[in-house]
């Protein structure tokens, strides 16, 4: 129980760091805006940022798996495009990848 | 580099056929408790489905050693998904601080463009209350506020209301996903090893735009791949994201 409430300082820290980091994101373009114009060249540029850097983590996470993991990611896209449900798609992945190791 | 001076030149024409365009005033906005309302109600489905990303960035956050404290306080504090779920996936021992800051960073960046999308209506606002609520703003009630602020109803407090609805969800199912990993065990024997993979292909299905994502997907594929290669730690996914960025800005107007 005393597990579950444990705060070390120095993740705390970094947790901080990571929403104060977050939070001039969030505010900062509002506040930009008066005095700065971004270009629609450099808007293109940090719309794709969020997707690319998704694909960066996955590409090789999945590269240094076998047949068993690349089928069990094509189930989880199948079903969280079928259904729009990520519950749903996780709990298909992470059968089937129980399923095809025992298989494959 | 050198293309610079045209750019702002085209810049300069298109700033100019903005303010022609915009003649129309926006309607006044108000703040007030019909807002905060609204905004609740028409999030509170959605906010159901954040939980189930809660929950599965709860899981994860227990994997890598977080408390149940730790991973509200960042849930609370933070209040943007697919950064915290990089975040988490980045946590090692010892910390990797600055990876982990410069990735969040990064992953984020998107909401300055979101929140500079809000200044029509709130440049209306004063700075406490439209500083207060992009604190709450994630994607999902940044769509459904941009849609209600378009059709002229004048809520500015829509996006607060919204962002707590999606808070609540957000904190609450963290929680929850911290007990769920306590109770699993050893992960590889359910398979549970596999879910950060399965939660990124799910992030990804959701990301995707259509064809304009094609080519920075691959771009961010090809670049994390090599890196992975001859790069020491985690910086094939920095390297990767930050190259399909550059490419797009230099693929622009093509």
């Amino acid at each position: 129980m005393s597990d579950a409430l444990t705060l070390d300082p120095l993740v705390v820290g970094v947790i901080l760091a990571m929403a104060v980091l977050t939070f001039f994101t969030k505010i900062g373009g509002l506040w930009l805006l008066s005095r700065f114009e971004v270009s629609d060249r450099l808007e293109a540029g940090i719309s794709v940022l969020p997707g690319a850097i998704v694909i960066a983590i996955l590409g090789p996470e999945l590269a240094e798996g076998g047949p068993p993991e690349w089928a069990a990611a094509g189930l989880t896209l199948a079903v969280m495009w079928r259904t729009g449900n990520i519950l749903l798609a996780l709990i298909a992945g992470v059968a089937g990848v129980v399923a095809f190791r025992a298989v494959m | 580099m050198t293309d610079r001076g045209a750019v702002n030149e085209s810049e300069q024409s298109e700033a100019e056929q903005e303010t022609d365009s915009e003649a129309t005033e926006p309607t006044t906005v108000t703040f007030g408790r019909r807002g905060v309302r609204a905004g609740f109600l028409t999030t509170l489905p959605i906010a159901v489905g954040v939980g189930g990303y809660g929950i599965a960035f709860g899981v994860l956050a227990d994997q890598v050693g977080l408390s149940a404290a730790e991973a509200a306080l960042m849930s609370a504090t933070v209040v943007a998904g697919a950064s915290q779920i990089i975040a988490v996936e980045l946590w090692a021992d010892p910390i990797p601080i600055a990876t982990i800051l410069l990735a969040v960073f990064a992953v984020n960046l998107r909401y300055s463009l979101m929140g500079a999308a809000l200044q029509p209506w709130f440049s209306q606002l004063s700075a406490v209350r439209a500083y207060g609520s992009l604190f709450l703003m994630a994607d999902e009630n940044w769509a459904l506020t941009m849609r209600d602020l378009k059709s002229d109803t004048g809520r500015g407090a829509f996006l607060l209301g919204s962002g707590i609805a999606v808070w609540s969800f957000w904190v609450g199912s963290t929680v929850i996903g911290t007990a769920v990993g306590g109770a699993i065990g050893d992960p590889a024997v359910y398979g549970i090893d596999f879910i950060l993979a399965a939660v990124f292909v799910a992030l990804a299905a959701e990301l995707w735009e259509g064809r304009s994502s094609l080519v920075p997907w691959i771009v961010a594929l090809a670049t994390a791949l090599l890196a992975a290669e001859f790069l020491p730690g985690q910086w094939y996914i920095l390297v990767g994201g930050a190259v399909a960025g550059i490419v797009e800005v230099i693929r622009y107007d093509e």
